[in-house]
């Protein structure tokens, strides 16, 4: 079962700093800890700044989800850009084609429970959930 | 939005409490350079204790920072740092190793003055 709460477009460099804000302010409602709150926060800020500078223009949706005696928060960046070529490279720690540090996806990987990745020429989704700790 | 960048004797203070977005931290980056130039200060503490979220681009640019201040000659300490944020840059895989902390301002000061004096 899941529910939609919110979603934020992103097509400017402000928008990154919103998806993020409106990221906490629901991850407080669903009762995490001020940890994971910065871990979904923190992820939600790599996630929309790959968009930002690799598709220009996307979103972000942020859904409530249920699972067996928990509810968690999943965040779904999706984007109509280029899309990527090679998964398996970008999953790899310290890869980077803008010069950053690479933290990127593996980063954002380790500090969520559950990470799903496509994309084609069509576009990148990538799917990320925390669980809140009952 | 600038950054207020206050000067104290030889040093300079800074404290960021807003929720940082890119080109805040860049403006910011040049904003302190500038200042060390002007002032000719020898030391930076820059308080990170409202710093709600650092993600790698901020990491980037704090990184820099350092580097950039260490070439003019004027040393950067970073104080403090949440403990989520410090757990969270640690999964993110940001070690951040050449960048000077202390706990807190206090602690930032004393850091500064031994490492300046030792010189």
């Amino acid at each position: 079962m899941e529910k939609t709460l919110s979603s934020v477009i992103i097509k400017k460099e402000w928008d990154i700093v919103g998806a993020r804000q409106a990221g906490r302010k629901i991850a407080i409602d669903l009762g995490f800890g001020s940890v994971d709150q910065a871990r979904i926060t923190t992820a939600i800020s790599e996630l929309a700044r790959n968009i930002y500078l690799y598709a220009k223009h996307g979103e972000i949706t942020f859904e409530k989800v249920y699972g067996v005696r928990k509810v968690g928060i999943k965040i779904i960046a999706s984007d109509r850009g280029p899309g990527i070529r090679e998964i398996s490279s970008v999953m790899k720690d310290g890869y980077s084609t803008s010069g950053g540090l690479g933290a990127g996806l593996p980063g954002v990987k380790r500090l969520m429970d559950e990470f799903d990745i496509q994309s084609d020429d069509h576009g990148t989704k990538v799917t990320v959930i925390k669980w809140a700790r009952q | 939005m600038r950054i207020p960048i206050l000067k104290l004797h030889n040093y300079l203070l800074v404290s960021i409490q807003i929720d940082l977005d890119d080109q805040t931290a860049i403006q910011f980056q040049e904003d302190l350079l500038n200042k060390i130039h002007e002032t000719g200060a020898t030391g930076v503490v820059i308080d990170l204790t409202s710093v709600e979220v650092i993600d790698s681009f901020i990491a980037k640019v704090f990184g820099d920072v350092v580097s950039m201040a260490s070439l003019m000659g004027a040393k950067v300490v970073f104080t403090g740092i949440q403990p989520a944020v410090s757990m969270t840059l640690i999964e993110l895989g940001i070690y951040l190793k050449e960048v000077p902390t202390a706990l807190d301002l206090e602690q930032g000061i004393v850091k500064l003055r031994q490492e300046l004096e030792e010189k």
